[in-house]
């Protein structure tokens, strides 16, 4: 499977969510399907991502809380799996994109490449929802699964290593920030207006 | 355990006073009373981390979703969140009030504190992070406030030195 149509499947139901997501291909490729205020692209900060994720999603549990990680950055922070175990949001979805390989530095093998599990490792951290999937169809079913499943869920979905040509997008960092916070303000300012 | 239960209780109500409804941490001695104080109050989101870098993505999360946060740790879980502090909070002007026990500092008896001790000041004046100490009990209300003012103002991480004679009681 690759990422892009794995992006592509999932698009329109990320329309209501807030999502977050790691540096490089993954924000890149999601950037050039549409980008939209409530997309925020951890553009460094490796292994951060999920723990952004978690901060959003017990601050306002009223939101669906969408991570957008990868094996790399998350193998960079394999502690804090333990920590969103221990939370449990269940307004968390944690889809990892596993490639096998840090694509953005030169495709160099990551530990997945040589059996490591992180679904395995999500599941033995504690993530009550846990699921491994490498084609498009299982993919797309298990991301509207975890939607209704109201429970914190770690997704693995295996892709190929293969991403955009360029990683550079024409909207700068802070731009992003700004735009996200705001988005995230007006939303509760809405709801709040609309009880 | 003789770490201040009073002065403990004023660090932990003037973070109260300022509207700090997320803290993050991880144990070490001097902060026992205030994770204790923490998991006590259901007002408070207390988020016990596995490593001290990942409150600093959990801190920026709940800064964009509108929560005050503020973030417990040893000077070693600053050496610890470093990258984080560079490549998210400064990166993408984030706010971070950080209150970080200084361990290693004169009067420091544990051999295993003190190369920490030792480079703590000059790392936060290398990343640019304003910092004071909190010394004395009158100190804490008062810097805790302007600590937070300033990290808002500024979009930038502040840090407090939580110092031995304000937390340890011989």
């Amino acid at each position: 499977m690759l990422r892009i149509e794995a992006l592509q499947a999932i698009y329109p139901c990320l329309e209501p969510c807030v999502v977050v997501t790691i540096m490089g291909a993954v924000s890149a490729e999601l950037q050039s399907l549409g980008h939209r205020p409530n997309f925020f692209y951890l553009q460094h900060a490796m292994g951060l991502a999920s723990s952004m994720g978690l901060g959003i999603a017990l601050a306002r549990p009223e939101l669906q809380v969408v991570v957008l990680d990868g094996d790399g950055s998350l193998l960079m922070n394999l502690g804090g799996l333990t920590t969103l175990a221990r939370y449990q949001p269940p307004n968390l979805i944690h889809i990892v994109f596993d490639n096998e390989s840090l694509l953005s530095v030169g495709g160099f093998p990551t530990a997945t490449a040589t059996g490591s599990d992180l679904a395995g490792i999500a599941k033995a951290a504690g993530v009550p929802r846990v699921a491994s999937v490498r084609d498009l169809e299982s993919f797309a079913a298990s991301f509207a699964e975890a939607l209704v499943a109201d429970q914190l869920t770690t997704l693995v979905a295996k892709v190929e290593a293969c991403g955009p040509a360029v990683f550079l997008t024409d909207l700068p960092l802070l731009e992003n920030r700004f735009q996200f916070q705001r988005y995230l303000k007006e939303v509760r300012e809405s709801e709040r207006s609309g009880e | 355990m003789p770490v201040s239960l009073s002065n403990s209780r004023l660090i932990y109500d003037s973070l109260k006073a300022c509207n700090i409804r997320l803290l993050s941490a991880l144990p070490e001695t001097w902060l026992v009373h205030l994770i204790r104080l923490a998991e006590e109050d259901p007002e408070v989101s207390l988020v016990r981390l596995a490593k001290e870098e990942e409150g600093v993505g959990i801190s920026a999360g709940a800064h964009l979703a509108g929560v005050k946060s503020a973030m417990l740790m040893q000077n070693h879980g600053f050496l610890a969140s470093i990258n984080g502090i560079v490549s998210l909070a400064h990166l993408y002007k984030i706010p971070l009030l950080m209150l970080i026990s200084y361990r290693g500092e004169f009067g420091e008896r544990d051999p295993w504190q003190t190369q920490g001790g030792g480079v703590t000041e000059s790392l936060l004046r290398s990343l640019g992070i304003p910092y004071k100490f909190l010394e004395q009990p009158d100190q804490v209300g008062p810097r805790i406030h302007r600590a937070q003012a300033l990290a808002e103002a500024a979009l930038k991480p502040v840090a407090l030195l939580l110092c031995r004679d304000l937390m340890w009681v011989e």
